[in-house]
């Protein structure tokens, strides 16, 4: 489940479900072509109904702020459930995508 | 000594499937949420990679899995008969990926490693890598 909408300036990418290869190969284009159009300030990704990810999530998220960097934007994580936040931690990404 | 076998052909929908059935096996030793989180988590980076690197998306290929229970130890493992590991030291490192153009993370070993109990790799070049994980429940 993918869902995306701007709203006061920023891009809020909802991802549902189960993040693994399975899904991150099919959203991986889709993602870029919306960071790539632009109109926001900000790159929100909400992971609150998020209910796994593995380390393929990482790669995919860490693919799509590279993008958003070549646009100059920001990168943040609003509400990841708890095993995701397990992920995210040991793989170090709140350091350039805070937690919000 | 109870046991479980399952074999799936390489396919991405077989990673959900895969980590689900371990998971729902290892319920029988009552394990936390966090527990059960853990050993999906692991499973799915050794399918993933087996699926991703030993056969290089090629899902005629079979992966198999045994989970066995002893005492309050899951025990998993994760087998292909894919492309091997020549350097297992190297490959286990945090970050390393000999996918990068693929979006590959490098953290599949680090989160099997951090999130199961015990992490063991074998592998032969040519003839295929074998993971061996346990986690003691509660
Ligand atoms: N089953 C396997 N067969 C062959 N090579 C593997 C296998 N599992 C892992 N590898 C090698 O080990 C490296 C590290 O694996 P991992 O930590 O999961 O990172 P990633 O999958 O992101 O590359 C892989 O890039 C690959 O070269
Ligand atoms: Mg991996």
């Amino acid at each position: 489940m993918i869902h995306y909408e701007v709203s006061k300036g920023v891009l809020n990418i909802k991802i549902g479900g189960e993040l693994d290869h399975s899904v991150a190969t099919t959203i991986k284009e889709r993602l870029d072509k919306v960071i790539r159009g632009g109109g926001y300030e900000m790159v929100v990704f909400d992971f609150s109904d998020l209910q796994f990810m593995d380390s393929t999530g990482v790669g995919l998220l860490l693919g799509r702020y590279k993008t958003a960097k070549s646009m100059a934007k920001p990168v943040a994580i609003f509400r990841p459930s708890a095993p995701v936040d397990k992920v995210l931690k040991v793989s170090g990404i709140y350091s350039i995508m805070p937690k919000i | 000594m109870d046991k479980i076998v399952l074999i799936v052909k390489a396919l991405p929908e077989n990673e959900c499937f895969a980590r689900s059935v371990i998971a729902a096996y290892a319920t029988r030793l009552n394990p936390s949420m966090e527990e059960v989180s853990d050993i999906k988590t692991a499973v799915s980076e050794a399918v993933t990679n087996a699926i991703v690197h030993a056969y290089n998306n090629d899902a005629e290929k079979d992966i198999r899995l045994t989970a066995s229970i002893e005492g309050n130890t899951l025990w998993v493992s994760v087998e292909d008969t894919g492309v091997g590991i020549p350097n297992i030291v190297e490959a286990m490192k945090d970050f390393y990926t000999t996918k990068p153009s693929e979006e590959r993370s490098g953290l599949g070993f680090t989160i099997m490693g951090t999130f199961m109990s015990t992490l063991q790799v074998q592998s032969v070049v040519g003839e295929g890598t074998t993971v061996v994980m346990s986690k003691v429940i509660g």
